[in-house]
């Protein structure tokens, strides 16, 4: 009996292996793809506003579906004046949850609290919403908004600040919903960044009598300053593109005749879920894409610096150490 | 030493002190600042949407102002919805996810792959929307189910891409060295191996996802639309939880407002309880 090897069955036939590798290519580049139809999509469907308006459409406040006139200036507004007040608000609460989260909190208790924060990220939005509009606008209006307008109406700058009807609707309570949102993100960002502190570091300054203020305001937060504003864009970026919640609350206001707070304004994303679905095709339609335009280029600017950023940290870590 | 020293010295200390104690209690007092509005939501949410939870919910369809209904057909609608885009999206972004994580780790594409999909994780959803709206609803002149469905998968795929690459690069590189040393295929060690191996992850994924997509609104409005009606054809308009939501909080009526509460205690709880799951799916895995 000739012991010859058992005719060497080539492994099964490279299709499957390649196919496969291919359909993962696939996926892959679908993505890619997927990002690119988005713009394409966008351009395409704004064109007719875009070659009728230009740049102006930025700058002209006229926004008249009756006498088909388009001008993106008070949605562009509204959405930048809600976030930055979102960012106001958001930025020291974070980092005060950041700082409780890393520092301070004993360790049976930061796993829970962590998660809770993080369950803030999870509530949907048109919860945030509804919520805002039927029981914290009323609150705010009473509680906050009156007694503030009863205080500072004569002051000049405060005055024009807080003059308006005080409802609980407008730039101020959309501002105040959107912070609530957005600091999950920035804060779990935040303290992530703070945990890759190379201990030695912490210690070095602990040493030296250095107070657990100073340890972190003077060691952790210059070693990820990089990583510290990446959160912030990135939270930057969500309260930019935030639906729901800012088109229950912000009014829906087309006008922009004052600096109120208290206003009723619009803001992009709100303007796109209450007249897209009634624009007929044609300018209006063309207008309110260009706007949507508008709002995936900022975002993807802000997102992409936060993504830069946060690259930058982690870069750091590898050479520094 | 002189005495003035000493007591300027002293001060400096009493005032760095402070500053560190007041600054510790910020930190508490924005501890406190976030748990608040968290409870304060949920505190709300229980108590203005078990009101309008009964039997009638489930089995009505939605009813005009001042009738009696329920949520029967947008809960429907949206269980469709979530389901099929969740069955659409998940594999696009499993394959993915192995492509980053197995095939092309460091390569340009892979970077760049990786860089869009961190975007497009955080992207306006409502312009995601008006993508769907553009690519299907324009061309098809009709709003459907269908078209419902495309626009959550598109917010599925980037979250899944991002876990699943995230878990099969815990895997160990042993056992997939170990099972190439017997002679099997890169796809079988993938498929066999790894992916077996990164399950508890991948499933978390994938449940963040739909928790995601639950509570998903704005890229419905004018995908999905709304409709009134119990309707299982996609190529339909169709009804959705949070669009209804969305049109009866909104409205002046009572028992729009009443059932838009119920339900927004029904997306609550479904996408918390996600939430949760997903995260003693991975606690379990430590």
């Amino acid at each position: 009996m000739s012991n010859s090897p058992p005719p060497n069955p080539r492994r099964q036939s490279p299709l499957p292996d390649r196919l496969f590798g291919w359909i993962a290519k696939g996926a892959a580049l679908l993505t890619l793809g997927l990002l690119a139809g988005i713009l394409v999509s966008l351009v395409y469907g704004a064109w007719p506003a875009i070659t009728k308006y230009g740049l102006g459409f930025l700058t002209s406040s006229v926004w008249d579906p009756v006498k088909d006139e388009y001008g993106g200036l008070v949605m562009i507004y509204g959405t930048v004046a809600t976030s930055f007040i979102a960012l106001l608000i958001a930025i020291p609460v974070s980092f005060g949850i950041a700082l409780f989260l890393t520092e301070l909190a004993p360790a049976w208790l930061k796993r829970p609290l962590g998660t809770a924060i993080e369950l803030l990220a999870a509530v949907p939005s048109i919860v945030y919403g509804m919520w805002g509009l039927l029981v914290f606008g009323p609150i705010l209006a009473t509680f906050v908004q009156q007694p503030l307008q009863s205080a500072f109406g004569d002051v000049p700058v405060l005055g024009a600040l807080f003059s308006g009807p005080p409802v609980g609707i407008g730039i101020l309570s959309a501002g105040i919903i959107l912070a609530i949102m957005i600091i999950p993100f920035i804060a779990s960002v935040m303290r992530d960044v703070f945990e890759v502190t190379p201990p030695l570091l912490k210690e070095s300054a602990y040493a030296l009598g250095s107070t657990t203020w100073e340890v972190v305001s003077k060691v952790v937060l210059p070693y990820t300053k990089a990583g510290v504003v990446g959160g912030i864009m990135l939270g930057l970026g969500r309260a930019l593109g935030e639906t729901m919640a800012v088109t229950f609350v912000i009014g829906n206001f087309n006008q922009l005749d004052s600096l109120s707070l208290f206003q009723a304004a619009n803001s992009i994303t709100s303007a796109l879920a209450n007249e897209f679905p009634e624009a007929g095709e044609g300018l209006h339609q063309a207008a309110l894409i260009y706007l949507g335009l508008v709002l995936f280029f900022i975002t993807f600017v802000v997102l992409a610096l936060s993504k830069v950023m946060l690259a930058q940290l982690n870069k750091q870590e590898g050479t520094k150490t | 030493m002189s005495t003035t020293l000493q007591d300027a010295r002293l001060a400096k200390f009493a005032r760095r002190k402070l500053t560190n104690q007041v600054a510790l209690l910020l930190s508490l007092g924005a501890m406190a600042f976030g748990l608040f509005w968290l409870f304060w939501i949920l505190f709300e949410t229980i108590r203005l949407g078990i009101g309008g939870i009964a039997f009638a919910t489930f089995t009505q369809m939605t009813p005009a102002p001042n009738e009696t209904g329920g949520l029967a057909n947008a809960i429907y609608g949206s269980f469709l919805i979530v389901t099929m885009a969740t069955f659409v999206g998940t594999p696009i972004g499993i394959m993915a996810g192995i492509y980053l994580a197995e095939y092309d780790t460091n390569g340009w594409l892979a970077s760049l792959t990786r860089f869009v999909n961190d975007i497009l994780l955080s992207a306006p959803s409502i312009v995601i929307g008006l993508f769907v709206y553009a690519v299907v609803v324009s061309q098809f002149k009709s709003y459907s189910g269908w078209a419902g469905v495309m626009a959550l998968a598109l917010i599925v795929i980037p979250v899944v891409i991002r876990t699943t690459e995230n878990m099969l690069q815990l895997v160990p590189s042993g056992l997939r060295e170990a099972a190439y040393a017997l002679g099997a295929p890169k796809w079988k060690v993938i498929t066999k191996i790894t992916l077996r191996a990164a399950r508890a992850g991948v499933v978390t994924g994938i449940l963040l996802a739909v928790a995601r997509i639950a509570g998903e609104t704005a890229p419905l409005l004018f995908t999905a639309l709304n409709n009134q009606f119990w309707n299982s054809d996609m190529s339909q308009p169709m009804a959705s939880l949070p669009v209804t939501i969305f049109k009866f909080a909104m409205s002046p009526y009572e028992n729009w407002q009443q059932l838009a509460w119920a339900g927004v205690f029904l997306i609550t709880l479904a996408v918390l309880g996600l939430n949760i799951l997903a995260r003693i799916l991975t606690r379990n895995k430590d």
